[in-house]
């Protein structure tokens, strides 16, 4: 990972599980724990999007939890960078027929950065999000 | 304070979405003071229609459908599925299959038990053991990855047997791992059961009664720290199980008396681990040689499905106790019937037993620990509710106004 200007301040993550298998759940975890250990960056999962820059979006949005997930947004202070993990957050994966989805989650909340994988290795986690970090230096300074 | 009791008690809820909770489901406490008076809860909010989708897709498909059930206890659906339909078809899994569906079931059942284990420190607040759990489990997915190809959701079971061998040159990693966790048992009990804290925080918390426990039908490690022996297992032995010698773990192996408490539970998990790693010890000495799948070709098995007719009930040992699936096949292609019961279904219940009366704080810790998995149990059983709630906005001002005008022209 190559320092970048983006690295001047931590960045905090917000995890939302919107009805996924667990399968993200445990990889997100294993990929903030010591073998990978992305708190050197700075990077750490916080327990309120309020203090959030980044919300980790996993699941293929049950009805049930459409309207969370557009609360939590709401609640997740700009600028902001939505990471869609997993591929049933993508396209709805092996549940793309099912009757009780709202999802993708493009469909619900715009999405800045995709990780594919079902589920994405921790690797591919963290490479997701500094890519997040990217373009939420791309936001910043266009908003200054 | 007394006096006013009555008047003073109110209610918090807590979730769907909420930093204490992994997974998204609905609490409301009643709560007077600190101590808890009664707790409801609404699971649903993970509820994908899986029941459904499967009877549309074709039983090798459903394999595959059945690891996303979950993704901490991807492979005992897996098995509970493929067991079910094996059944139906009369299908006799070859002995090396069944003795690698072992091995990987006990594999997932180390990293399972880890990864609570982490948790559980974690609800405490005991952060470097969280981490410390975590780290130990990677070197489980690490030889699961080595096995199966991935970390989570591993694709490995085929109705019929195993899609992939394990080959010679991989049985020295494997036996590193397992030496790895032999050295590392003593440690791990030592740590989380000597431990000043967490024996303050967990013992007589979130109490389960032996009579509670059999009459809520709670079952895995949750029923044996309570004291039921039960055991799916040795109860009625499956894939190579009935070959190994097995004993359901119960806290009084190691302590004098079963309370049924957290720490009980705790207790529990970190034996299983241990004898997780006997058991997969024991596969691998007795592995035998062969075929691994009873058709290669998944035309064939295709074909076969189309002839299928009859009903079964698979069930596996999962990490959170037992899981169980029901498939009826009539002839057609895709399953007639397909019912998922998992572990943590028979387990959620037990939560208002143990939540009563206890205080605020230990809320989490015993929440977290039965081992709840909501991806698994939120199955067709919701779907009603979740209708319910539809129908309580739009759809029943429509029904509403439907009903005005069928009254206005009758």
């Amino acid at each position: 990972m190559k320092p970048t200007p983006a690295l001047n301040r931590s960045l905090w993550v917000f995890h939302l599980n919107t009805g996924s298998c667990n399968g993200c759940e445990i990889e997100i975890v294993a990929a903030i724990t010591p073998r990978y250990d992305p708190e050197r960056f700075g990077i750490k999962l916080v327990g309120s999007p309020r203090h959030a820059d980044v919300l980790m979006v996993t699941g293929p949005v049950p009805k049930k939890m459409k309207e969370r997930v557009l609360r939590v947004y709401a609640q997740t202070p700009d600028p902001k960078v939505v990471i869609c993990c997993g591929t049933c957050g993508e396209s709805g994966g092996v549940y793309y027929d099912s009757y009780n989805l709202d999802g993708p989650i493009d469909d619900v909340i715009p999405v800045d950065v995709y990780i594919s994988g079902c589920p994405p290795r921790p690797e591919a986690i963290l490479h997701g999000v500094v890519k997040a970090i990217e373009k939420l230096e791309r936001l910043e300074r266009g908003a200054a | 304070m007394s006096d006013t009791k009555k008047d003073s008690t109110y209610t918090v809820p807590i979730g769907p979405i909420h930093p204490a909770l992994k997974e998204p489901v609905m609490f409301t406490f009643q709560i007077n003071g600190e101590v808890v008076e009664s707790v409801d809860f609404s699971p649903g909010q993970t509820h994908r229609g899986i029941e459904w989708m499967g009877m549309r897709r074709n039983p090798a498909q459903i394999v595959h459908l059945t690891d996303r059930i979950c993704g901490i206890c991807g492979v005992t659906h897996s098995i509970c599925f493929a067991r079910a339909v094996e059944q139906i078809m009369d299908i006799q899994v070859p002995e090396r299959g069944d003795y690698i569906r072992t091995i990987v079931a006990e594999l997932e059942r180390i990293q399972s038990h880890l990864l609570w284990a982490g948790v559980a420190a974690h609800e405490l607040g005991f952060d470097s053991l969280f981490h410390l759990a975590w780290r130990v489990r990677e070197e489980s997915m690490d030889v699961i990855e080595l096995i199966t190809g991935n970390r989570v959701n591993y694709g490995i079971v085929q109705v019929g047997g195993v899609r992939r061998d394990i080959v010679e040159e991989q049985f020295p990693r494997i036996q590193q791992c397992l030496t790895y966790y032999r050295d590392l048992a003593d440690k791990l009990l030592h740590l989380f059961l000597h431990d000043r804290t967490i024996m303050m925080r967990c013992r007589d918390t979130g109490v389960l009664s032996y009579e509670d426990a059999l009459h809520l039908c709670v079952v895995g490690p949750t029923a044996r720290a309570s004291g039921v022996r039960k055991d799916v297992r040795v109860d009625y032995p499956y894939c190579a199980y009935g070959d190994l010698s097995i004993d359901p773990v119960l806290p009084d192996q190691l302590l004098d008396e079963i309370r049924g408490d957290v720490y009980d539970r705790i207790v529990v998990r970190v034996l299983e681990v241990v004898q997780s790693v006997d058991i997969i010890q024991q596969c691998l000495d007795n592995m035998p040689p062969g075929e691994i799948t009873w058709e290669q070709k998944i035309a064939k098995l295709l074909l076969a499905f189309k002839k299928a007719k009859g009903e079964a009930v698979g069930r596996h040992e999962a990490p959170r106790g037992e899981a169980l699936h029901y498939v009826k096949m009539t002839g057609r292609e895709s399953p007639y019937a397909w019912k998922v019961k998992a572990s943590s279904y028979s387990n959620l219940i037990s939560w208002p037993v143990m939540l009563k009366g206890e205080q605020i704080a230990d809320i989490p810790i015993i929440v977290a620990s039965i081992d709840p998995c909501l991806s698994c149990t939120d199955r067709v059983a919701i779907v009603r509710d979740g209708e319910r709630s539809i129908l309580s906005k739009e759809e029943l001002h429509r029904l509403s106004v439907e009903k005005t005008r069928r009254l206005q022209h009758g």
